[in-house]
């Protein structure tokens, strides 16, 4: 209980002090909503604020298109096989700066991709779609090929099959995945830091550029908690879903939202 | 199916990992951003250099320490949340993931606010205390899931034979957590190394690391040869962990 604890009091305390009326972090003089009204009133801070949406919205549809389609890929054994699901989840185990300066010397160096938003779309969906391979993976291999070759007998043909008993049964592991993708996106600073360019800041690096140029300020606490709270509620809805399921379905919620068990 | 994942990696992430393979054979040219062949080894002759031999190892030391404490830490609690069941359990885990999931910037940011004006600020154990918060929920998830995966009647039976609580975790439990163990660590260990957000953020001009010295390089347009042998070094390094692993972590990670 006690890491518990210790996971949780910094980000109370975080949240604490984006609500104290004075600039100071140390002592609470009051509450108030002032650091959160000035954030809306920020132009910088309202303009990052929708390309990161922009981007973790369209980053997390890419992601869930081709990484659905690699796993229905992967499903079949053939040559080789692991060799493929080896490369599909590198980008896991790569560390962030190393793809992030890669990125940027392909696509400053080699591509002539201008770096702004499609810099940061390239990067973003190549380090996301390996969790939606592993999770909708993860979910085919769990089900087997029973339902589908009772389908089968049935009558159903493949199409039939396919849209009446696969595709719901591994679209709550594409949403998991496309929600993973888009918290991915949403809370990236280290590629993104490379890729941005110009007049192209999100805002993780927009965070990241004032904690490391200033000292502590009221107005980059009420934004960070407001980052956490963005993957909080998300999360907590994500989890709630899922144990309804597992309780219906007697699949454990690890299984549906939790580790990426691949690597 | 596999088309266009393939084809993705294959140009967004292959081809550019291969270009800063070619780089770090090149040599900068001073005053613009060019790098040019022919093929040196040069970068790699600078990254060995006794000069750099401190940032090599204190981004081992920190990478390490972070992984023995977020051990320590982490395995309490992924033994404590697999003796749950039904809906406790899940509530336990919900808690480790949200911070797994939410902004690994903001709770760093978190740890700054909270030492400004301590003086424990931009010390090594600031970086060390950061990383281990940071990473410590990447530790438990695996953790959870050998701990979960282990059969207890096989505690129980080690205390029936007679044997105490350290005996049966050092001969029983340890070896049927090992994969979670392992799989935790290389999860700490990786990008703990490569990180550069800590170490910039709580860490002064004494705390750089192997991330944040490669960040250095191809911000400033520096070095970009040298940036770029410095992340084949670190690829090395994730390749020997993952060889490392072996076949024995592969089912929990």
């Amino acid at each position: 209980m006690l890491v518990y604890a210790f996971l949780y009091l910094p980000i109370a305390w975080l949240a604490l002090v984006s609500f104290n009326s004075s600039r100071s972090v140390s002592e609470f003089t009051g509450f108030s909503l002032q650091w959160y009204a000035e954030l809306l009133d920020d132009e910088r801070v309202l303009q990052a604020l929708d390309l990161t949406l922009r981007l973790a919205l369209t980053s997390a549809v890419v992601c869930a298109v081709i990484g659905t389609l690699a796993a229905f890929g992967l499903r079949r054994a053939f040559r080789g096989r692991s060799a493929w699901a080896l490369v599909l989840t590198l980008p896991m185990v790569v560390p962030e700066v190393v793809m992030g300066v890669s990125l940027l010397a392909f696509c400053v160096k080699l591509a002539g991709i201008p770096l702004g938003f499609w810099a940061l779309l390239v990067a973003h969906v190549s380090f996301s779609m390996s969790f939606v391979v592993v999770v909708v993976r993860a979910r085919l291999s769990g089900m087997g090929p029973c339902l589908e070759e009772a389908a089968a007998d049935l009558g159903a043909g493949p199409f039939t099959a396919f849209r009446t008993v696969t595709w719901p049964l591994v679209l709550p592991a594409v949403a998991a995945g496309a929600a993973f993708a888009f918290l991915l996106s949403f809370d990236d600073v280290v590629t993104s830091n490379y890729l941005g360019g110009v007049g192209s800041t999100t805002l993780p690096v927009y965070v990241y550029g004032q904690a490391s140029k200033r000292g502590v300020s009221p107005e980059i606490v009420a934004l960070s908690t407001g980052m956490v709270a963005v993957s909080a509620v998300l999360l907590v809805a994500g989890v709630a879903i899922a144990s309804r399921r597992a309780r219906r379905a007697s699949s454990s919620v690890v299984e549906v939202v939790g580790v990426p068990q691949g690597g | 199916m596999l088309g266009p994942a393939s084809v993705w990696l294959a140009l967004f992430f292959l081809a550019p990992m291969a270009l800063v393979a070619q780089y770090s054979f090149a040599t900068r040219e001073l005053g613009v951003l060019r790098v040019v062949l022919p093929w040196t080894t040069q970068a790699y002759r600078s990254v060995l250099d006794p000069a750099f031999l401190p940032i090599f190892g204190r981004t081992v030391l920190y990478a390490g320490l972070t992984t023995v404490i977020c051990l320590m830490l982490g395995f309490p609690l992924a033994w404590f949340i697999a003796r749950h069941s039904g809906r406790w359990r899940s509530v336990l885990i919900a808690a480790v993931l949200i911070p797994f999931w939410s902004s690994f910037l903001a709770r760093i940011y978190a740890w700054k606010a909270l030492l400004d004006d301590s003086g424990f600020l931009f010390t090594d154990g600031a970086v060390v205390l950061g990383l281990s918060y940071g990473f410590l929920p990447f530790m438990v998830l695996p953790l959870y899931v050998a701990c979960e995966r282990m059969d207890y009647r096989q505690v129980e039976a080690s205390y029936d034979l007679g044997h105490g609580r350290l005996s049966t975790f050092w001969h029983v439990v340890l070896p049927g957590v090992a994969p979670g163990v392992l799989a935790g660590s290389l999860l700490v260990f990786v990008p703990a190394a490569g990180d550069f957000v800590t170490p910039k953020l709580l860490g002064g001009v004494d705390q750089s690391t192997f991330g944040s010295v490669i960040d250095d390089q191809f911000r400033g347009g520096n070095n970009w040869p040298l940036g770029s042998a410095m992340a084949v070094v670190l690829l090395g390094l994730v390749a020997i962990v993952l060889v490392a692993r072996g076949k024995r972590g592969e089912d929990v990670l």
